[in-house]
Parts: C-alpha cells; structure tokens; sequence
C-alpha cells in the first residue's frame, strides 16, 4: 500500500480526556519527542478546576494542546488532530479544532453509557456534532490495550491506564516519530517501576503498531525540523523556570535564596520546586497565609537574603500591606504574581492580565515600585532574575508579572550560561561608612545602602513609619514627608537609566503598532508577523518592563498613526500608558477577558479592521 | 572582641516617648538588663515588633531593629531568625497586635517553634489608637469601643499558647524589675520559641487594670512565682501552697488541717505534659493566686535548626551540586 506522508511546517495536536487520563502525561511526551527531533513546540494544558469531576462527564474533561514545527510561538489556535478518549472529550473540543481535523478517538468509550454522561441527544455523534469534513480513526483502544496486557496479570483497572499510552503510539505513528525515543523517555520516567514501565512500552509498541497495520485512509505527517541554535536545550514550564531564574540570581548575588510562600493556583509550582530546590540550599518556609508568605520573605530581606514571595491574584491583594512595609523600609523583595482570571476567586485555573493596576497602584499612599512581565515561559528564568537584580541593587520591592498561560505552558529552552548573565552588586555597606552612615542616606542611584542584621557598627532600626531623610529617625516633619516622598519615586524612575530601551519587532514603516506586554507575546508576534506576510503592514512593541517604562516609549510610541493595546482585560495597559506619556494619536483597545489567550485568527481579523 | 555587655549597651539615642507612669519604661529597663545579661552583642540581636504603644520599643534598643505592621512580628521575626540563625530575635507585641490582628501569626510562629523570644505586652486596652477594647478584655469592660460593656469573653494568653503547642510560657509582671529580669533571661535561653506575657499598666486608658495583682500590697497575697523544682508556696508570711485534688488544683493552708510544706505541689516547668501547666496558667483571683514565672519551659524541635539540619541530609543524597549541574540532570536534547 502506497502511504502517503504530508509534509507540514507545524502541526496541532490537542489530547484531551478525563481528567485522569493521563492526557497531560501523553502530551508532554510527545512535545519532548518532537524537540529532541528538532521541532520547536509550545505547549498549553487547558483543565478544569475540579481535581477529579465524574468521570465521562463534560465537566471533567481535561485537554493538553501541543504544537509542534518551526515558528511556534503559541500552542495554536484551533487543532489539527484531536486525541479525545471518550464521548465528554469529543464534545468540549469540538470548538477546538479545525473543519478537516483527523480525530482519534477511543470507540470502546462511545457506547450508550458514555454518550449519556456527556449529554449527546442521539447516538450518532459525528453527525450530532456536524464533524462531517473531519477525518475519523475509530479505534477500540481499551479493548486493545486490555487484549495487550493480558498476560501480565495485572488488573482492569490498572492496565486501563496504558490507555494513554496506545494513544501516543498511535500519534508517534501519525507522525513519524520513531518509537525508540519514546521508550527512552518512559524509562526515564518509570524507570523505578519496571512492572508499569514495561506495560506502558508494550502498550506503547502495539499502539504504534496498530497505526501502521490499520491501513487507516489518513495520511500522516512529517513536521520539518528548524534551524535552532546550538546548545542543549530542555522542556520548560513558566512557573519552574520563575523558580530556577531566582536561583540564578541568589547564586550571582552571593546571597541565600529564600521563599515565604502560601499555595494558590497556579502559582503553587514555583513553591514546590523551590521546596525540591532545599537540595541546592532554598529556603522555603510555607507560611500560614498569604501576609506570613511576605511577611517571612521581608524578614528574610532584612536579615540578609534574597527574599520572594509567589501568589496569584487574591493573594497579592492580602500581600499589599506587606508589600508597601518593603516600599517604605527600602528592602529588596521579589513578588511574583501568576495571574489568573479575577476578580475575586474568579476562574482560579484560567488565564487573565488583570492584575496590572492592582501590581502598579494597589496599595495605601504613595507606593512607587518596580514592575515586570515575562512574556514567553522560558524568559520567566530571565525576568525572574531581572527583578531579582533590580530589587536588590535598588533596595525595593519588585512585582513580576506571569500568568497562568505561562506559568502551565511550556516551550523549549535553551540551557543558559550563567556566566553570561550581568552580576548584580546590591549597595551593602562597607567598613568606611561607620560613624558616617544612616539608614537612608543614598547612592548616586537613589538607593539606600544595605546594613545586614550581624554587621558589627551598623545596628540600625527601620520601619513602616516615616522617617528623617538624614538621620532615619521617625519623623512627621511635613517637608521631610514631601522629600521622603520624591525621592522613593525618584528612586524607581532611575531604574528606566538601566532597563533596557523598548525594541520594535515586524514593520517598523508601518502605519499601524500593536502593543501589547506579558505572555500575549506568542500570539501577538505570530499574529503581527502574519498580517505582514499577508501583505499588509504592523509593527509590534511587546513590554517587559511596565514599571517604569523604558526611556524611549514615548518616541517609540509616537511615531505610529495608530497604536492598538492589545490585553487580556479590560485595558489596564492602555490606561497606564495613557497617565504616564504624551501621546499624539489614538490609542485603540483590543480587550479579551474570557479566561482564555488570545488566538492569532482573532487578532488577524481585528487589526485588518483597523486599517 | 567585646564579650560581656551593660544595659548601657542597649540604650539607644532616642528619646522614649511612652506617657509618663506607663508600664513600657520599666518593661524596656528589664528587656535590656536582661540582654546585657545573656551576652549576645547588639550588633547580633534583632528586635522585630509590630504595631501599637509597645511595638516602639526597637527605637529604643540600640540593636537591629525593625519596627513593622501591625500584627505581623511573628511572621517577620520568622523570617529574620530561619534567614539567619545566628541572631538573637526578640518580638516585641502588644496584646492586640499578638493576640487579635496578628493572632494566626503567633499561634503558627509558636506551633512551628521558631526560636524567637515573643514578650507579649498585655494591657488590656488598645492604647495607641486612644482606648478600645483589646482581645484581653474582661467580659463587660467598659471602653470607648464597648461603651455597655463588652459581649465577650478575652483569650487567655497561656492558653492559646500551650494550645498552639507552646514550649515556653511565662508572666512577669512590669512593676517587678528583678523577676522579670529573670524571666526574661530564661525566655531568651530558651531554646525554640519563648512567649512571656508581661502584664502592664496603661496608665491613661486603663490604668490600675493589673492593680489587683501589681500592687505592692497585695501582690504576694494574689500571686505566685513559680520557679522550676520548688514547692509552690505564695502569701505574706509564706503560709499558702497549691496542692492537687482529684483533677483540680487547690489553694491550702500550710499548717493547716495537718498540711505541711511537704504536701505542697512541686513546680515541673520541664514536665513533657502540659496539664498541670493549663491549670498552673488558667489560675485567676479571687480563688486562686495569679501564676508569674517560668509556667512551661520543654524542649522540642527547633524550626530554624531543622532548616538546616534538612539541607546537610539532603546534600549527600543528590546527583548534583549546582545549578548548571540540576539542569544537566533533566531531560534535555542537543542541538548541533
């Protein structure tokens, strides 16, 4: 038989089944599969908040969307294949892929029973759900896979969690990708349990080969490699390489990294892998709440080290107090913020940008701080260490900004070399200075100068009130007040002296700019560059620093006729960037606050109505 | 380098502002004789307090000091000592700050056992914010905030803090320099995490609300300072004891219905079981005598300790040292 093999630049895949389907598992394989062959990948899991809803059910349908090729910048819009391992699964997804989608699906899960749990009116699926284009590989995968562990006298239950495995089989083959390295990761992962390890390469093996036997009337694909980078590269999630990026910083600084954190989805990772990090010396204390997570972390920074705290959204609303004692004491603090939808409990497992205003202006008095986004879940390790730079060299708290796009998605990284990473020199006190020296006197910069609790000559009392610009003693003297005041705001406007100048990146003729900032970058990039492509012209300026704003904004900003704000929310940037520059046109809006990233076919379709 | 301090060491340059008669200026006089006593130098003593009359009290000692928000010492005091244990770390709260605001800090800085000397400044009154009612209250205690009376029953500082698994509990009183000195030192001896309550006088808002017990002459009448492993033996001329009926404690007479000094109740502050110490804590006037002291003083383990303990089991088990050499450790792919 003669198989015909598409050859595709980039392909989406989305898995997707009961929340214990062990879809997530699958699909990291695959991503990683696809990177070691030279593919570029970017991944997003999309769950519900339900650990563990009935099973078959709508509602506990968890998804894990991968795309695989060269130019990935996002995990993609609509899937190319769809894995959906029972009825529910097929259902929730239909939105999901596209019109001529292959879809696999396990028909042993599409009887009365399943169909019934998900709600279908008829027992005619592809028809109910009008999937007449798509391509469908009906293949009874629990039966096979029961019929596959049969001998190994294992239970029903138990053999019924290879399910996952046939189904990756099956995708390695729909997509070429030698087995081999697949069984190499599943030793890696199981290795301590030989009895699933070998039941899930068996699985594995008769899956693969149930694809090439089937004679299936779809064709496969072949993704082409890129043209990567040399190095060694990984497969990164947004919130452990936040963590890792911390690490960095602590071990360039010289200083002893420690977390005060309390969990919250989905900000819970970075407390975890910093908790497994206690091997390479992080302290983490798991606080009692939200306010003890800071408030450890400013006990930390006081005595010495370099002090974080992650939470989401609610959380940094009851972190406010804490973070505004760091603001006036001048102590250095990295609060990270993965933000998700709000307001309130919101929707704690999705997506949203909307926490900006409360990160920038979400505290008593004036309180001027350093704000950053990451904007890809690999540069969550760069920005981490940035804010960690920053805070430290400028005595003051800094807020970075991920989400829950980033923080669970990830993308391939390449592994840094620390030794290029810029030192960071905190402005410690030094011998000279006794007798000299106040608690807020300042450096060239602005920045107090740091005096750890054990240094002989510099016993030194500080606090949230305020206090003598010259001598640190409270005071309540007005002009002191108005002084004191000035020169914490001067303190963060220096920093746009050292941040670097914000960079266009498309047409820079253009008539049009997007502007957007955080993890909408994927999108946002994807979409400018194929608005471009098209024949029509944009020019993207993507923000990592929004507090300050680089020193050039303003002229950047300016020199377009039109600038569309581009957020997942209501258009918090877009009013930042209105109270803080002098701009000569228009600033349009692009606002989404449905818990979900943007899609690039959306934003292609908005910037042409623009022009 | 200098090895034995004087109180002078830990006076600072400011001018205590406290009212006049307040009970913080003798407090401050026996926490500093009390450090010049232990021998950690102020270069390696931090006081954290939080906020409220007494949570000043870092301006005045000539240490580290971080005077911060308002019921959040326990938590930043926290920070401070498992950061670096090599200080000396006082809290310095007052009654609200400790035992209302900052309640869940406290009774999670005593269940850990973090090694931090807690004094908890009690005046029943929230002072600073000009006389409301504070957690310590006695039910019906007239204030600004309760002008019928208050509705509600106060905490009993001994008991939240053996509830919460407390190791070391002690009263002092401010009027008793010499006791409380004592105290003090013990408290900051202690290995783990040491709550000394020290009962105070607010002498514009609630003044004399201690008197029953403070006042000279009364105070040996309706109290009693415990010391570990000596009867306990209270009043003027020495001649009352508590004793243990059935599952209550007692107040005797020694000589009395045929009780001598050997019948009276031995003090076990180091006693694994803390029931006797619930009761010792609990005791109120006019039965009972007020219990001042060293109440509980066990050892357990020490959260900071256990910090570092855990990094040294760890080390010899990893398959890396650094993190270049993590990264190696995960599941990566080159590209040439």
């Amino acid at each position: 038989m003669i198989v015909t093999v598409k050859e595709l630049d980039r392909a989406v895949v989305r898995f997707s089944g009961d929340s214990g389907d062990g879809m997530q598992l699958t699909g990291t394989l695959f991503s990683t599969l696809s990177a070691i062959f030279g593919n570029e990948i970017s991944t997003f899991p999309d769950y519900p908040a339900e650990i563990r809803a009935p099973q078959g059910t709508l509602s506990g349908v968890s998804g894990f969307q991968v795309h695989i090729g060269n130019k990935v910048y996002t995990p993609g819009d609509k899937a190319d294949v769809l894995v959906a391992m029972n009825p529910a699964a097929l259902k929730v997804n239909v939105k999901n892929i596209k019109k001529d989608a292959v879809i696999l699906v396990d028909a042993d899960a599409f009887d009365e029973s399943g169909l019934k749990k998900a709600l279908y009116k008829t027992e005619d699926p592809i028809e109910e759900l009008k999937l007449g284009a798509a391509q469908l590989v009906a293949v009874p995968i629990s039966t096979l896979v029961k019929e596959s562990l049969a001998d190994t006298g294992m239970g029903n239950k138990e053999i019924l969690r290879s399910k996952n495995m046939f189904a990756l089989g099956l995708i390695c083959w729909l997509f070429n990708k030698p087995i081999e390295e697949a069984m190499r990761l599943l030793h890696r992962k199981f290795g301590k349990k030989p009895g699933v390890l070998q039941a899930n390469i068996k699985v594995l093996t008769d899956g693969f080969n149930y694809g090439h036997n089937i004679h299936a009337s779809v064709s496969t694909y072949n993704i082409r490699p890129t043209d990567m980078p040399k190095g060694i590269y990984t497969d990164v999630k947004g919130n452990e390489a936040t963590a890792w990026g911390l690490i960095a910083a602590a071990q360039q600084a010289g200083l002893q990294l420690f977390l005060g954190s309390y969990p919250i989805t989905p900000a819970s990772e970075i407390l975890q892998e910093l908790a497994a990090r206690k091997d390479l010396g992080v302290i983490t204390v798991q606080a009692e709440d939200e306010i003890a997570g800071i408030c450890t972390a400013i006990g930390a920074s006081f005595a010495g080290n370099l002090a974080a705290t992650s939470t989401s959204g609610p959380g940094l609303a009851l972190k406010s107090e804490g973070i505004n004692l760091a603001v006036m004491a001048e102590l250095p603090l990295v609060i990270i913020d993965v933000q998700r939808g709000g307001p309130s409990t919101g929707l704690p497992t999705k997506t949203e940008q909307s926490d900006l205003l409360q990160a920038l202006y979400g505290r008593n008095g004036e309180s001027p701080l350093v704000v950053l986004a990451a904007s890809t879940p690999s540069n969550c390790f760069d920005f981490a260490y940035m804010a960690s730079k920053l805070a430290l060299e400028h005595m003051t708290p800094v807020i970075l900004l991920t989400d829950g796009f980033l923080a669970n998605g990830s993308s391939a990284w390449r592994l840094p070399d620390l030794s290029q990473f810029p030192a960071i020199n905190p402005p410690f006190v030094h011998k000279e200075m006794q007798g000299k020296w106040a608690p807020y006197l300042r450096n060239e910069q602005g920045s107090r100068y740091w005096a750890i609790p054990g240094t002989e000559g510099f016993a030194h009392r500080i606090g949230g009130l305020e206090k003598d610009s010259r001598t640190g003693a409270i005071s309540t003297d007005p002009a002191n007040h108005q002084l004191m005041t000035d020169l914490r705001q001067q303190k963060i406007d220096n920093i746009a002296k050292v941040i670097p100048p914000l960079q266009l990146s498309g047409n820079s003729n253009a008539d049009l700019l997007v502007v957007g900032w955080g993890g909408t970058y994927g999108h946002l990039y994807s979409a400018v560059r194929q608005f471009n492509e098209q024949g029509r012209q944009a020019a993207l300026a993507h923000f990592n620093y929004l507090n300050p704003l680089p020193a050039n904004t303003e002229e950047v900003l300016n020199g377009f006729k039109k600038i569309v704000v581009c957020e997942l929310n209501s258009g918090q940037f877009a009013s930042h960037l209105r109270s803080k520059l002098k701009l000569k046109g228009e600033i349009l809006q692009y606002n989404k606050v449905q818990g979900q990233p943007f899609t690039v076919e959306e934003l292609l379709r908005h910037f042409s109505t623009i022009l | 380098m200098q090895t034995s301090y004087t109180v002078n060491d830990f006076k600072s340059d400011q001018y205590v502002r406290w009212c006049p008669g307040c009970g913080d200026h003798a407090l401050l006089n026996s926490i500093q004789r009390a450090m010049a006593e232990i021998g950690v130098s102020p270069d390696n003593t931090a006081v954290i307090s939080g906020i409220g009359c007494s949570s000043r009290l870092p301006y005045y000692v000539n240490t580290y000091g971080f005077h911060t928000i308002h019921g959040r010492a326990s938590a930043i005091a926290t920070g401070v000592k498992v950061a670096n244990p090599r200080l000396a770390v006082w809290q310095i709260t007052g009654d609200g700050d400790c035992l209302a605001i900052g309640g869940n800090h406290f009774i999670h800085a005593v269940r850990r056992n973090v090694d931090i000397n807690i004094v908890l400044v009690n005046n029943g009154i929230y002072g600073l914010t000009k006389g409301q009612y504070a957690p310590t209250s006695k039910r019906g205690f007239i204030s600004k905030s309760s002008p019928y009376g208050t509705i509600e029953d106060p905490f009993n500082a001994s008991n939240l803090c053996l509830g919460a698994g407390g190791q070391f509990f002690a009263r002092i009183l401010d009027t008793d320099l010499k006791n409380s000195q004592e105290v003090l030192k013990l408290a900051a001896q202690h290995k783990g995490c040491s709550v000394v309550e020290a009962l105070v006088n607010c002498v514009i808002f609630n003044d004399g609300t201690h008197k029953e017990v403070s006042a000279k002459e009364v105070r040996e009448d309706h109290t009693i300072f415990l010391r570990h492993g000596e009867p306990m033996i209270f009043g003027k001329d020495r001649d009352k004891g508590l004793v243990v009926d059935g599952f209550k404690l007692k107040v005797v007479k020694i000589g009395e219905n045929g009780i001598t000094e050997n019948d009276i109740l031995v003090h076990d502050a180091k006693c694994p079981d803390k029931t006797l110490h619930f009761k010792l804590g609990h005791m109120r006037g006019p039965e009972f005598p007020l219990a001042l002291g060293v109440i509980r003083d066990t050892e357990a383990p020490v959260y900071d300790e256990e910090v570092y303990t855990q990094f040294e089991e760890i080390k010899p088990k990893r398959n890396y040292k650094s993190l270049n050499e993590f990264f190696m450790s995960l599941e990566t792919w080159e590209i040439k």
